[in-house]
C-alpha cells in the first residue's frame, strides 16, 4: 500500500500541468472578457467548419500514408537479425535527433520552385512542377515528420510475434496472404491503433508545417488557434473554444479507433 | 556489414545536417566601422542609480539593437550598464501581437518596450503603457519635428520614436522589364507573373496595399471599404505563390519568387544577398511605420527606464543602432552622422515631400473593424479555389458513416461469437 505514496508527485504534476490548464481552456471558452457565461464563442467556431474539415482530411491522409509506409518497414525490421535491428532502428530515429523546424525548413528548399527537386527535373529536361505551397506538400511534411511515431509502436508489437506462429499457420494450410490477414494484422492491432493515435493527434493540430510548406494559404486548425493567441486576431476566448472543439473531435475519433483494439473490452 | 551500415548512418547524418543548415547561413560582410569612444551629454544624470543594484527588463524586436557582434560596433546594453550601473535584462519578441499578449497576460514585468505605431495607440487606449516624464528624457530634443506628435500618440506623452521605415516592393529586375518609376502596387496583381508573387501573411499590411490601390485611408473602418479590399485580395489569391513574413528573406534571396512587398529596412538586407533584386517604394503611396520606445504601466523601475530611453537617444548610441539595423532613424544628429550615400538613398530616406503627401501611419482600429478585418482575412485565406471543395464535406461524412456501420457490424458479430 505504501507504493501509493510514491505516486503523489506525479498526481500533483498531473493536476497542475494537465487538469488545471484543461479546466482553464474550458473556462475561457465559455466566458466573456468580464467573466460572464456565454456560448457565443463555441457557436462562432462553426464558421471555420471548412478549416476543420481540411485539417481532419489532410491528417487522415497523412496517417493513412504513414500506416501504408510504416507497416512493411516495421515488419521487415522485426524479422531481421537482432544485431541489425538496432542499427536500422537508429536510422529510423536519426532524423528525430534534429530540430523539427530545421527538417521542415530543409523541405522548403527541396520543394521550392528553384529547389533541388525542380532543378534535377530541369536537368532531365522536364518542366518544373509546382511542389511547394500545395496541400500535397503539407501532407508530405506531416508524413515525413511523424513517420517514426508510426514505425516504432508497430515494430515493438511485431517484434514480440513468435516466428513459429507463421510456421504453424502455413502448416495448417494458410497462404502468405491469409497469414498476413489472419495472423499478423490481428496480432499487431494494438500497434496499429497506438501508431495511428500518435500520428493523427499531432498531425491534426500542427501549424508550422502548413505555414512553411503550405504557403499560408492552406490554413489548418493549428494556424487558426495560433492566430487567436499570437496573431492579429488576439481573442483567447475564441482560441480556447476552437481548442475545445478540436479536443472533442479527437476524442470522438479516438473512441471509434479503440473499437478495433481487441484488448479493449467493448463497453456496451 | 555492420561497419557499412555505420558509415551509411554517418553519411546520412552529415548530409542532413548540411542540407538543413544551408538556407540559414547568411554571410553578411562586416563593414569596417571605427571604434568610437562614447561621449554622453550629461554624465552626472546617468550616475544617479550607480551602485544601487537596480536592474531593468528591456523587451525589443529581434536584431533591433547594436550588439557589438560585428567588430568595431558598440554593444549598447553593456555600455549602458557600464555607464549607469543598472543591469539590463534584454529579451526579444517577433510580433507586436506577441508583445501585446505577453503584457496583457501579465506574469512578466517589462520596463522598456518598443512597439509599432498602431500597437502604441491600442496600448494607450487600454492603459497598458504610461505617460513618460519628458524632464528625464532631455535627449528627446534630437527627434526630428516631423516624427513627433504622430496620430498614434498625438501629444507625444507616451512614446519616443526609435526607428521608422516604409513598405515597398522587392522585385527581380532581370525578369521584370518595367522601369522602376512605373512600378506600382498593381504589379502584385499582374497575371503575367502568376505564382511568382509573395504576399504579406498578416491582415493589416495586406489590407493596406489593397486600400492604397482603391484610394481608401489605411485606417478605414468602413465595412464596405474593408469588404472591397478583401475582394481585391481574394482576386489576387490565385496568382499568389505564398503568404509569408520572414520567409521572404530565403524565398527572394534564393530566387524562388520574383515579387514581394516588404519593409524597407529588411529589403535592403535581402538586396545584399541577391544582386538581381531591386526595391521600389511605389509613388502612389505607402504605409509609413514607426517603432517607438514606451514604458508599460506595470514597469517597476520607471525612472531607470526613462534613463535607458534617454541613453538610446544619445547621438552616438542612436547612430550605432541605426548603423547596425539598417532601418531609418528619426534622430536628427544620428541622421547627420550617416554616410552621404545612405542619407541620399531614397529607399531608406524618401524625400520629405513624399512622406508628407503619400504616406500614412497606422493607428489602431476599433474592435469591430479589427474583428471585421480578421474575419475577412480568414475567409479569404481559407476559401478554396480547388474544385474538390464541394465534395470534401459529403465524402468525409459518408466515410464517417460507413466507418460507424462497419464498427457496429463488427461489434454485433463479436457479440454473437461470444455466445457460443
Amino acid at each position: 500500500m505504501k507504493l501509493k505514496y510514491f505516486s503523489a508527485p506525479y498526481l500533483v504534476w498531473m493536476v497542475v500541468f494537465i487538469v488545471v490548464p484543461l479546466l482553464m481552456i474550458a473556462y475561457f471558452a465559455f466566458t466573456t472578457d468580464n467573466g460572464d457565461f456565454t456560448i457565443k464563442y463555441i457557436s462562432d467556431v462553426g464558421q471555420y467548419a471548412n478549416i476543420f474539415v481540411r485539417s481532419i482530411w489532410l491528417s487522415l491522409i497523412a496517417t493513412a500514408v504513414c500506416l501504408v509506409i510504416a507497416y512493411p518497414v516495421a515488419f521487415i525490421l522485426s524479422r531481421m537479425e537482432k544485431h541489425k535491428q538496432g542499427t536500422m532502428l537508429m536510422i529510423v530515429m536519426l532524423p528525430m535527433w534534429m530540430n523539427f523546424l530545421l527538417r521542415t525548413y530543409a523541405w522548403m528548399t527541396l520543394l521550392g520552385n528553384n529547389g533541388i527537386i525542380n532543378h534535377l527535373l530541369g536537368l532531365l529536361g522536364f518542366e518544373p512542377v509546382k511542389l511547394i505551397n500545395t496541400s500535397g506538400a503539407v501532407v508530405l511534411g506531416m508524413v515525413y515528420n511523424y513517420l517514426p511515431f508510426m514505425i516504432l509502436p508497430l515494430y515493438s508489437v511485431m517484434e514480440k510475434i513468435d516466428h513459429s506462429l507463421f510456421e504453424a499457420s502455413s502448416d495448417l494450410g494458410c497462404s502468405s496472404v491469409s497469414t498476413l490477414f489472419r495472423v499478423v494484422i490481428p496480432l499487431s492491432m494494438p500497434g496499429i491503433t497506438s501508431g495511428i493515435t500518435m500520428v493523427f493527434v499531432p498531425a491534426i493540430s500542427t501549424f508550422i508545417i502548413s505555414r512553411m510548406l503550405g504557403g499560408g494559404s492552406n490554413l489548418l486548425i493549428g494556424d487558426l488557434i495560433e492566430m487567436q493567441f499570437l496573431g492579429n486576431a488576439y481573442n483567447p476566448h475564441l482560441g480556447a473554444a476552437i481548442s475545445l472543439v478540436l479536443m472533442v473531435i479527437i476524442l470522438v475519433i479516438m473512441t471509434v479507433m479503440n473499437q478495433f483494439d481487441p484488448d479493449e473490452q467493448v463497453l456496451m | 556489414m555492420k561497419k557499412l551500415s555505420l558509415i551509411f548512418t554517418v553519411v546520412m547524418m552529415l548530409s542532413m545536417i548540411s542540407c538543413s543548415s544551408e538556407p540559414v547561413e547568411t554571410d553578411t560582410e562586416d563593414e569596417e566601422v571605427s571604434v568610437q569612444t562614447l561621449t554622453v551629454s550629461d554624465p552626472e544624470y546617468y550616475s544617479k542609480f550607480k551602485d544601487k543594484g537596480i536592474s531593468i527588463n528591456v523587451y525589443n524586436w529581434g536584431e533591433y539593437i547594436s550588439t557589438g557582434a560585428d567588430e568595431g560596433t558598440l554593444d549598447v546594453n553593456s555600455e549602458f550598464e557600464k555607464l549607469t550601473g543598472i543591469k539590463v535584462n534584454y529579451t526579444n519578441y517577433a510580433t507586436n501581437e506577441e508583445l501585446y499578449a505577453k503584457l496583457k497576460g501579465g506574469g512578466a514585468s517589462y520596463d522598456v518596450i518598443i512597439p509599432s505605431d498602431y500597437m502604441i495607440s491600442k496600448m494607450i487606449k487600454e492603459k497598458i503603457i504610461q505617460p513618460l516624464d519628458m524632464d528625464n528624457i532631455p535627449n528627446f530634443k534630437y527627434i526630428m519635428e516631423n516624427f513627433r506628435n504622430q496620430a498614434y500618440d498625438p501629444t507625444n506623452d507616451y512614446s519616443v520614436p526609435y526607428t521608422w521605415g516604409t513598405v515597398g516592393i522587392i522585385y527581380d529586375k532581370t525578369m521584370i522589364d518595367i522601369p522602376a518609376e512605373e512600378i506600382d502596387w498593381d504589379l502584385l496583381w499582374n497575371e503575367d507573373y502568376a505564382d511568382q508573387i509573395l504576399m504579406f501573411d498578416n491582415p493589416r499590411d495586406a489590407f493596406a496595399i489593397a486600400e492604397i490601390m482603391s484610394g481608401y485611408s489605411l485606417n478605414t473602418e468602413d465595412p464596405e471599404e474593408l469588404e472591397h479590399a478583401a475582394r481585391k485580395l481574394t482576386q489576387q489569391k490565385k496568382i499568389v505563390q505564398g503568404y509569408v513574413m520572414d520567409e521572404v528573406f530565403d524565398k527572394m534571396g534564393a530566387g524562388d519568387a520574383l515579387i514581394a512587398p516588404y519593409y524597407a529596412g529588411d529589403a535592403l538586407t535581402i538586396l545584399d544577398e541577391n544582386e538581381d533584386l531591386d526595391f521600389v517604394v511605389p509613388s502612389s503611396g505607402t504605409n509609413l511605420f514607426i517603432d517607438a520606445m514606451c514604458i508599460p504601466t506595470s514597469a517597476r523601475q520607471k525612472e531607470a527606464a526613462e534613463m535607458y530611453i534617454n541613453f538610446m537617444c544619445e547621438p552616438d548610441i542612436a547612430f550605432a543602432n541605426i548603423d547596425y539595423i539598417c532601418y531609418s532613424t528619426p534622430h536628427q544628429v544620428a541622421f547627420d552622422m550617416l554616410d552621404e550615400e545612405v542619407r541620399e538613398n531614397h529607399v531608406s530616406y524618401p524625400d520629405s515631400q513624399f512622406i508628407a503627401d503619400k504616406t500614412s501611419v497606422f493607428v489602431n482600429l476599433s474592435d469591430e473593424a479589427n474583428l471585421k478585418m480578421q474575419n475577412l482575412w480568414t475567409e479569404m485565406k481559407s476559401a478554396e479555389d480547388e474544385t474538390t471543395n464541394k465534395w470534401l464535406v459529403p465524402i468525409f461524412l459518408i466515410l464517417c458513416i460507413l466507418f460507424m456501420i462497419f464498427v457496429l457490424i463488427r461489434r454485433h458479430i463479436k457479440a454473437k461469437k461470444d455466445i457460443f
